[in-house]
Formats: structure tokens, sequence, C-alpha cells
């Protein structure tokens, strides 16, 4: 069954979604989606440095993301540019300097346009080892996580004044994004990650009735933007992230409308 | 827990003090909790209530003297204002379990007591501000807290609520025998329960314990016979007051540029203040 690259490239975009949903939950939560797009940017310097050290992609991927958060926290602290033009400049740099040293690499040769949109159909069967075992740890430690970073999402003094840590719990955050962007690289590509972790979670948020059942219905969601976009992509013959994005924007657009079996968050106060 | 511990305030601040930048959110601050004690800060705006409070809780790291907490402090915490993102999807009921996982009868006993048990399945964006503020109270009991600090909890409460939360804040202090402390904006009326009320304005300004007038006919006629003994006056003693310039005029008469804590004064109140201030100078000079 895994022999059929089109098998393989469902089991592992579900994968993805599975574990993108809920984290995309805290990114909208928390207004962090520039952050999100800041990392993912950051993927095509971590593609270019795998190249370069001749190390794994996704190992490369994940270090410069977690060292880029770190730098990222390290600044913030300091008070050298406000949060957003600070996330601009990492952003964009860790971008424009990717794409330069993948200029200097002219004895390989990168398909830059399966970087930047992902290249799902190539997906190994190592790839898939890879996206389980790392999505089952992501989901694992968002799950022990869960009570202090939601907490800390909440209210973060009110964390802090109760004893739950949530500026550790924040970092663990911004380390399981980056094993998620690692991961996901691949499924949709750098520039599409950002949507595959908050559209899911956008979808979910007007029919979710608490936060652990949003997260839930994201990961749901996610998974079923992969499928249809992969069947999408397959009989119109049109780029498979992409594709994959498109259908959980038409799932969005679904959650929008006034139907009254969707409509569940609206204020409940009379009973 | 060792007898050591046991026997140690809920939190204790000595000579604490936050700089920010080059400037200092306050100074000097000596201030401890035990057990069963009501301990009110008051000030005016940006005069340190909520910095030293925040030193008390841990969330701030004092920059100079030291804060403790007794090891295994079990904090309740009712934040003055929490706003919740409306992409959020937030029962009270889940709310209620926020930082620990509180069970539904518990739960429901809580907002029971502060009297919103029929908001249970309203989403927490959109309460008003005295639901909210009975929904933070209903959550920080829940947690069976040893020390309850709560920042203007009766902020967009109508008097007779403020009264019935005042009435359970010392009716909580009662059963489960938790310390207290407080911080209220309003600079002459506390609770009454209050054992300690600490004046800030940068620093300590003075300390004491509020003058229960509950049975002065003026009183009842502001606050109506219903106040029953749950509010009462703070008398200020400063011996001298902060002018709008910056300057400090003492109960002599004299003006001087400075008045720092470790320089060897007295307590002193603020003109800016409203109200009492020119009194509380006239009561000082009097005294001095």
């Amino acid at each position: 069954m895994l022999d059929d690259f089109f098998t393989r490239a469902l089991i592992a975009g579900i994968g993805v979604a599975l574990v993108a949903g809920p984290l995309g939950c805290f990114i909208v939560w928390r207004r962090m989606a520039y952050f999100g797009d800041t990392l993912s940017h950051a993927a095509l310097l971590g593609v270019a440095l795998s190249l370069l050290l001749q190390v794994n992609t996704m190992l490369a991927v994940f270090a410069v993301s977690v060292g880029l958060s770190l730098l990222l926290l390290v600044l913030r602290r300091n008070d050298t540019l406000p949060a957003d033009a600070l996330l601009g400049l990492l952003s964009h740099s860790a971008l424009a300097i990717g794409l330069v040293c993948l200029a200097f690499l002219t004895f390989v040769r990168i398909d830059l346009i399966g970087l930047l949109f992902g290249d799902i159909l190539a997906v190994s069967k190592s790839d898939l080892a890879i996206i389980y075992a790392g999505g089952t740890f992501v989901l694992a430690v968002l799950a022990f996580v869960w009570r202090p970073l939601f907490a800390g999402t909440v209210s973060p003094e009110l964390a802090a004044a109760e004893g739950m840590h949530p500026e550790r719990a924040n970092l663990i955050f911004m380390m399981l994004m980056a094993v998620v962007i690692a991961i996901a690289m691949k499924i949709v590509g750098v520039l599409l990650i950002t949507a595959l972790l908050i559209i899911p979670a956008a979808a979910a948020r007007r029919l979710a009735p608490g936060p652990e059942a949003m997260a839930a219905l994201a990961a749901g969601i996610g998974g079923a933007a992969v499928v249809g976009g992969l069947f999408g992509s397959l009989k119109f013959d049109t780029p498979s992230g992409p594709s994959i994005v498109v259908a959980a924007l038409g799932l969005f657009i679904v959650s929008l409308l006034p139907l009254p079996f969707l409509s569940r968050s609206e204020d409940t106060r009379v009973r | 827990m060792s007898m050591k511990t046991d026997t140690a305030p809920l939190v204790s601040l000595t000579q604490a003090g936050v700089q920010k930048g080059r400037d200092w959110l306050v100074r000097g601050v000596d201030l401890t909790v035990e057990p069963g004690e009501i301990v009110t800060l008051i000030g005016p705006n940006g005069s340190g209530k909520s910095t030293s409070a925040k030193m008390a809780l841990g969330i701030l790291k004092p920059t100079e003297g030291t804060a403790r907490q007794r090891t295994g402090l079990r904090v309740g915490y009712v934040p003055q204002k929490l706003m919740i993102d409306w992409t959020l999807p937030l029962s009270v009921e889940r709310f209620m379990s926020l930082t620990v996982k509180v069970n539904r009868d518990e739960a429901f006993a809580a907002l029971g007591e502060t009297g919103v048990t029929h908001l249970a399945k309203s989403e927490v964006r959109n309460l008003s501000g005295g639901e909210m503020q009975r929904v933070l109270l209903a959550r920080a009991i829940a947690r069976k807290p040893d020390l309850l600090v709560l920042d203007e909890p009766v902020q967009g409460v109508d008097y007779s609520g403020e009264i019935a939360i005042y009435n359970l804040i010392q009716e909580l202090r009662n059963r489960l025998k938790c310390g207290v402390l407080m911080i209220s904006h309003d600079l002459h009326v506390v609770m009454a329960a209050t054992d300690q009320v600490v004046c800030l304005n940068g620093h300590v300004c003075c300390r004491g314990t509020p003058t229960d007038v509950s049975q002065d006919p003026g009183f009842q006629a502001l606050y109506g016979a219903r106040a029953g003994g749950a509010i009462a006056f703070y008398q200020h003693h400063h011996d001298h007051v902060h002018l709008p310039d910056g300057r400090v005029r003492h109960a002599d008469g004299t003006v001087s540029d400075h008045c720092h804590p470790d320089h060897d004064h007295g307590d002193h109140g603020t003109q800016s203040a409203g109200g009492g201030s020119s009194a509380d100078e006239k009561r000082a000079a009097n005294a001095g």
C-alpha cells in the first residue's frame, strides 16, 4: 500500500495536519502568525546550510528554527525593536540569506519551487517514519505542557502568580513549532506552512465549544483539507501543496456560513 | 512541610524595590502576610501597589531587597483585568480549571459563593466587568489557596456587590484561614476586616489599622446600613506632602527636593492623592 506515491502523500499530509491543527490553535490564540512565518522563511536558510554542511535537511531546518526562536527571545528581552518589526527583520533576513547561500551552491541542482511550495508527492517511506515519530513526540509534549501553556495564553501574569512557569511553557512551545516546521516543509513548502497551521485552527474557531475541542477540530479539518486538496490536485492537475491550502480555505469559508448545525460558540448565556 | 516553613509568613518583602531603566517603580517595601491576615495596599496611581504585589507573588524579581514565599505556597490570584482574546473559546466552567484541575462540584460551589452559578456556561469574553470580577474571585477560591491576592477586586462592581464581596473575602479568610493581600485604589475607604493597611507612594508612606466608622450616621447615609461593618475609613498619618512639582513639603513647613526611603525621615502623603492630603498634612503638623 505504501508503495503508491499518492497513498504515501495522503498519509504524510494527514500526519502533519494532525499535529499542525492543535499547534495552530495556540498560534491563533497567542497572535503568533507572524512568528510562524518567520520560522518557516528561516527554513530555507536551514536547507541551504544542510547542503553546505552535508547534514540532514530536517535536522538543519530544526536547528535554524530553534536558533532563530532563541535569538528572538533575547532580542525581545533587550527591547531592541518592537516585536513585529523584529519579526519582519529576522524573517526576511533569514529568507534572503538562505536564497543567497543557495545561489552559491552551484554544484547542486536545487528544486527551489519544491522548497517553496512543497513536494508532497515525493514523500518516501523514511519521511513517513520521521513525520509520524516527530508528530507523536510533538503531540505528547503538547499534551504534557497543555495546562501551563494554555493558562499562560489566557494570562501570563495569572499563570505566573499561580506557579505555572509560563515562560518555560512558551519556550517549549517554540521548540515544538520548530519541529513541526521541519517536518511540514516537505509537505506544503516553506511559504505555505503557516497556512497549514492557521487556517484549520481558524476554521475550527466558530465550531468549537472549548479550547481542547478546538484543537481536536483543527486537526480534523486539517486532515480533511489534505485529503480534499490531494484529490483535487490529482483531478485538476494542480500543484499539491497549494491545493491543500486552497481546500483548507474552502473549509474555513464553510465554517463562516450561518448554518444552524455549525454555530456553536455564539453566546450560550441563556441555558 | 517542615516545622520551619510552617511558621514563616506566607510571603514577606524586606526592603524590596524594583528598578525599571533608571526609575524606581517602588523602593524599600517591607511587607508580610501571615495566615488568616488581611493586608490592604493603598496608594495613588503609579505608587507601586501592583509592583509590590507582583514581587510578593514572585512575578517580578526585586532589584534590591528580598522577596520570600513560603515553600509550597498555593496562591489564588485575582488580576485587575483579564482580556480574553476573542479567538479563544473559553467557557466560565473551563476557566475555573485554568491553572489546576477543579472538579465540577467544587467549581459550582465556588461560583455559588460569588453568586454567578448561572454564568457557568457563558463565554468568558462576554462577561460584564462586575460578572468578570466575581468569576475571577470564584476561580481563585476554587483553588483553596493559602494566600489570596486581589488586585482591586471590587472594580466595576456596584456598591451592594462591593459589600457582598468584602463580606465573602472576610468569611473565606475565617473559613480557609488563608492570608489575603488586597490592592485598593481608594485611599480612604478600605475593607473593615483589614488587619493592616500599607499606604504606598513609591515607598511605604504609612501603615496602620483602619478605623471602623460603619456606625457613623454619615457613613450609613453614604453606603447604607447594609454596609454593616464591611468597609471602614483609613486615617493617614503623614508628616510630609509630595508637591505636584516633585518637591517635598515637610511638616515643619520646609520644602526639599527629595524624598527617598533610604533618607532617614518619616512618612508622607501626596498632594495629588485627592481630597485628604491637606488634612493629612495638618494632622501630621499637629502631631509634630
